[in-house]
């Protein structure tokens, strides 16, 4: 028994290097002195510096920001009233409807992208921030809706009747008690889908026009004309961002949690 | 009765095409009145309790509130309130939010709630507990909360939807003298919805027990525990035994019924059955005398007799396999299963049900 606890515990430790090693030397280099990504000759934060003044990056970056949180906006709103519109209908074609709601998550994003792309082309729509903000929009909206639904399918219907037979109207009702208790549902599908557009290349290089960066497409690019130090420490940064969201989602998910055990 | 505060009028509604959930259902309620809608789970009382919160359409019918049609209202512009059977409390606000809920909706001034809400909670005694939150709570704290959030709009009529069902026994006790107690007291018309007939008993003013979607009776305890009009009534509310028999004579205010193994006199209560039709009676089963001489009543045999709490309780079998339980304090304990034995009852406890019915059959 113990022989094979040892043995299962050096298998996962291989798998933890193994998938983590490669993270670990981004991270690492990224503060390395010398530009060469081989030999670590000293510790600095050069490279930080360099990332910070590159213009092109910090417009790149506000852009992917921008795009975030505006299509994480605009997709939490959506979102949410298609998640409570679906939890009140009781047609024959709901499970229909639902699967369809969530389909931009399981299509193939290579196919989004140039379904998009097309799409858009086909409108006249010129290619830039608009087109962005749409595409993100339409691959966030999935997450946010299934964490709302999620919620409400928990939720007590009593609560909004409580609240119209105390004498709110439809519309007070939501606003008071139902959005209340969503909310955390709604910030967490939020942060999901904020990381999902704040790291998506393949749909994004599709619609984002000739003059319009965002971050992750300027990092792609910069690979392909080679690694510099500065995307060793872009990526860092950005990792150490996606584990702060990541963080908090599951603070949020825990708060929830035991929210709803105490109901 | 005082003058009419609600009435249903041929409500009607069913969810699907195959099921009516109720069916054409008429009812008068007074002011100040405590009435109690008892039935089995799927016997429609709460679709009727919803109907007259608004949350639900009746398909046709009225609904009358101080003599105003409300029935196309919804549940915000009616002056009725409701405690959910799940208590239905706001989680994410405090006790003092959720019982002052309803007078922010009217814009009430904020220190006039606070001073309202901390009455309230007086009346429910939970005084100083403003700033809890429902998970902080018991379920007689929450039940009481969601008792205070609906009385503080002075509704003219309060539904209660098995609002003790979560509770256990002992806290059920306390709780339906003080429901009552406070329903005597604000003098508000209490609907109130339950499966347990001995709370029905124990609250009501009256009692509308419920079968299928139709009122059974609707009547006093008295008159609903001992003159039940129908066998539904009287093994729902009394557990009374059922016994099928023919009408023979009348004699004074009782009517001799034959039944397997004798014949035996009920009271007719103004009820004149012809010579032969088919009678129903119902006996309770504290009312069945056993007679191990087998001189008088209803020849019969034991056979089971249990105890249960002082209680003894013996099935018996007549001669047509009808099965009568007999069950009383100091009952003679000496039969044992096999014997035979008669069983007798005193006319006053037999009552003639489904008298409708059954006339209504041979028509």
């Amino acid at each position: 028994m113990k022989k094979n606890s040892k043995l299962s515990g050096f298998y996962l430790g291989l798998i933890f290097v193994l998938m983590y090693l490669p993270i670990a030397v981004v991270i690492v280099f990224s503060f390395n002195e010398s530009k060469l990504p081989v030999r670590f000759t000293g510790f600095s934060l050069k490279w930080y510096q360099q990332l910070f003044s590159d213009s092109a990056m910090i417009e790149a970056l506000g852009n992917s920001l921008f795009l975030g949180v505006v299509s994480c906006l605009v997709s939490a709103v959506i979102g949410t009233l298609g998640a409570v519109g679906l939890s009140r209908i009781h047609w024959k074609t709901k499970g229909a409807l639902e699967y369809i709601s969530i389909l931009p998550l399981m299509i193939p994003e290579i196919i989004l992208g140039m379904v998009m792309m097309a799409f858009f082309y086909m409108l006249n729509l010129p290619f830039g921030m608009l087109t962005l903000l749409i595409g993100h929009t339409v691959f966030c909206v999935p997450y946010i809706l299934m964490e709302v639904k999620a919620r409400l399918a928990g939720m007590d219907p009593s609560l909004e009747e409580a609240a119209r037979d105390l004498g709110a109207g439809p519309f007070r009702a939501f606003w008071d008690i139902i959005l209340p208790l969503i909310m955390p549902a709604v910030m967490s599908g939020s942060l999901l889908a904020f990381a999902m557009s704040m790291d998506d290349v393949v749909i994004s290089i599709f619609i984002n026009g000739p003059r319009l960066s965002t971050l992750p497409i300027k990092v792609y690019t910069q690979i392909k004309t080679g690694v510099t130090p500065e995307v060793n420490a872009l990526c860092t940064i950005m990792l150490a961002v996606t584990i702060l969201i990541l963080l908090i989602y599951t603070a949020i998910g825990k708060i929830t949690g035991r929210n709803q055990k105490n109901n | 009765m005082a003058d009419t505060c609600l009435e249903l009028k041929n409500i009607r509604k069913s969810f699907s095409k195959d099921e009516t959930v109720l069916k054409e259902i008429s009812l008068s309620i007074g002011k100040g009145e405590f009435i109690t809608l008892l039935g089995s789970s799927g016997c429609g009382k709460t679709t009727t309790l919803r109907i007259i919160a608004g949350l639900e359409m009746p398909d046709s019918g009225q609904v009358f509130l101080d003599g105003r049609d409300v029935t196309a209202l919804p549940p915000e512009a009616r002056d009725v309130n409701t405690v959910f059977q799940n208590y239905a409390l706001f989680p994410h606000m405090t006790v003092a939010d959720n019982i002052g809920y309803g007078l922010k909706l009217r814009k009430v001034p904020k220190a006039e709630i606070k001073k309202r809400v901390s009455q309230m909670l007086e009346l429910v005694q939970l005084p100083g507990y403003e700033k809890r939150k429902p998970s902080e709570l018991s379920g007689g704290q929450r039940q009481r909360v969601a008792i205070a959030r609906s009385l503080i709009n002075n509704p003219k009529v309060l539904l209660l939807d098995e609002p003790l069902g979560a509770l256990d026994l002992q806290l059920r006790r306390i709780m339906q003298l003080e429901l009552k107690k406070l329903q005597k007291k604000l003098g508000i018309t209490f609907i109130y919805i339950t499966h347990d007939q001995e709370e029905a008993i124990n609250m009501s003013d009256r009692i509308a027990v419920m079968n299928h979607g139709t009122f059974e009776q609707i009547g006093s305890p008295d008159e609903i525990y001992n003159h039940p009009k129908t066998s539904y009534v009287a093994t729902f509310v009394g557990n009374a035994n059922i016994l099928k028999g023919k009408a023979e004579e009348l004699e004074g205010d009782k009517v001799r019924v034959s039944l397997a193994g004798g014949s035996v006199l009920a009271a007719a209560d103004g009820n004149t059955p012809a010579k032969a039709a088919p009678v129903t009676l119902a006996v309770r089963s504290e009312n069945i005398v056993l007679d191990e001489s087998c001189q008088r009543g209803l020849l019969a045999e034991v056979v089971e007799k249990s105890f249960a709490g002082g209680l003894l309780r013996v099935v018996l079998k007549l001669t047509d396999g009808t099965e009568v339980i007999a069950s009383r304090y100091g009952i003679d304990a000496s039969v044992q299963p096999g014997q035979n034995v008669t069983c007798f009852f005193e006319p006053e406890n037999a009552v003639l049900v489904d008298v409708e019915k059954e006339s209504g059959a041979e028509s």
